[in-house]
């Protein structure tokens, strides 16, 4: 980030930016840089609050009449916090509970499926998706992946990108696919990024899907599907915590 | 957060080790006051329209995100696992902020906003974004815009 800036700002181009990690602008020291303390993924601080976007927005781009720099400036607001009272969130949905024998691949499609009604709700309340990098469905996502766990792996159907990588995009579909699902539901409260992270790693079947995935990849011979099993599936913190 | 000392161990020990650029110039282009300035969007979140093609190497490259884009057609397709993108899913001003930049520009707060934007995906070695960056200033140039807002994930 503090590199672009440098490269566009030698070619004449005023910069200012945003800075999520303090200590890397220090390092670089772009023109100009405004910190934020907000949590990795939020560089405007919060979603639907535009007011606040626009302070901190505002707050970056006037960082364009300094008269020298380098300038670092923090911005010293923490988001709202969109109404959460203490009560801790639980997810409103009795997924299917999978039984001892039950094939993988079926109670992880019958999760899919049960999703759907929420993930269509969400995409009409909402008027957009996240979901679509793979352009694959959410099912034919399940039978892709738990493929390579039933010992049948599957072919590449989009031959015009290295397997590793569709693998990669249909993960983040799929999960995109179910945090916009879940989200949709009537709950007390909205859950926070942690509480998604909990649900679906914990009390889903695609958290145990996408745990074995990591599993097998990061035992591959081939580089990418090594890193892809690694790094690229499961978050670090929750890899490091499982050790 | 983004501090440093509240975060996990593993991901504060990645960051803290992450090698940064140093550079022994110090650039600086100077403009109009912000009210006159044309402002650009540029992100590192791995940000593209819908029909164009996902982000799928660590190589620099760029995508073109025209200002008359809508909400529904812009996705991101980032290799990295370690960030929030429930906030994305909410509301793309948390990480695209396009409706607050028009909003700053119909109050006369900014000159005007460009008609192209751009995204990176921001894993990428700084060394592989220099050219591609290079060849993005001169169609901002084209684009006149004075002030380019830099927005990481």
């Amino acid at each position: 980030m503090g590199a672009l800036a440098h490269y566009l700002e030698s070619e004449g181009l005023p910069t200012t930016q945003i800075s999520l990690i303090r200590l890397h602008t220090e390092k670089i020291q772009p023109p100009r840089a405004l910190w934020v303390p907000f949590e990795l993924g939020r560089p405007l601080g919060a979603p639907n609050a535009p007011e606040f976007q626009t302070r901190v927005l505002m707050a970056a781009l006037r960082l364009l009449d300094a008269s020298a720099g380098p300038v670092i400036e923090d911005f010293d607001q923490d988001p709202p916090e969109g109404g959460r009272d203490a009560t801790a969130w639980a997810c409103p949905l009795p997924l299917p509970q999978s039984q001892e024998g039950d094939r993988l691949t079926e109670a992880f499609l019958a999760e899919i499926d049960q999703l759907s009604t929420w993930y269509n709700l969400a995409l009409r309340e909402r008027g957009r998706t996240t979901v679509g990098t793979s352009r694959m469905e959410p099912r034919g996502i399940g039978a892709f992946l738990a493929g390579f766990l039933e010992g049948d792996p599957p072919g590449n159907p989009r031959p015009e990108m290295a397997l590793p990588w569709l693998i990669k995009l249909a993960t983040e579909d799929l999960k995109a696919y179910y945090q916009e699902a879940v989200t949709a539901q009537p709950g007390r409260c909205f859950p926070t990024g942690a509480e998604l992270d909990d649900w679906f790693w914990d009390q889903t079947v695609a958290g145990r899907v996408y745990t074995a995935l990591s599993r097998l990849f990061s035992k591959s011979e081939d580089f990418e599907t090594k890193i892809l099993g690694k790094v690229l599936i499961v978050p670090s913190a929750r890899a490091a915590s499982r050790k | 957060m983004a501090r440093l000392e509240l975060m996990p161990e593993s991901e504060r020990s990645y960051l803290t080790r992450v090698a940064c650029p140093e550079f022994s110039t110090r650039p600086w282009a100077a403009g109009p006051p912000l009210a006159k300035r044309r402002v650009a969007l540029v992100s590192t979140a791995g940000l593209h329209r819908r029909d164009d093609s996902p982000f799928t190497g660590i190589s620099g490259e760029y995508r073109v995100i025209p200002s008359s884009i809508l909400d529904r057609d812009l996705i991101m397709s980032h290799v990295s696992v370690n960030f929030d993108r429930i906030g994305f899913q909410q509301d793309w001003n948390l990480v695209f902020p396009l409706d607050r930049l028009n909003e700053l520009a119909r109050e006369g707060a900014v000159g005007g906003v460009a008609d192209f934007h751009y995204s990176f995906m921001g894993a990428a070695d700084p060394a592989q974004l220099e050219a591609p960056a290079r060849d993005l200033a001169a169609l901002l140039k084209q684009d006149r815009v004075d002030a380019v807002l830099l927005i990481p994930v």
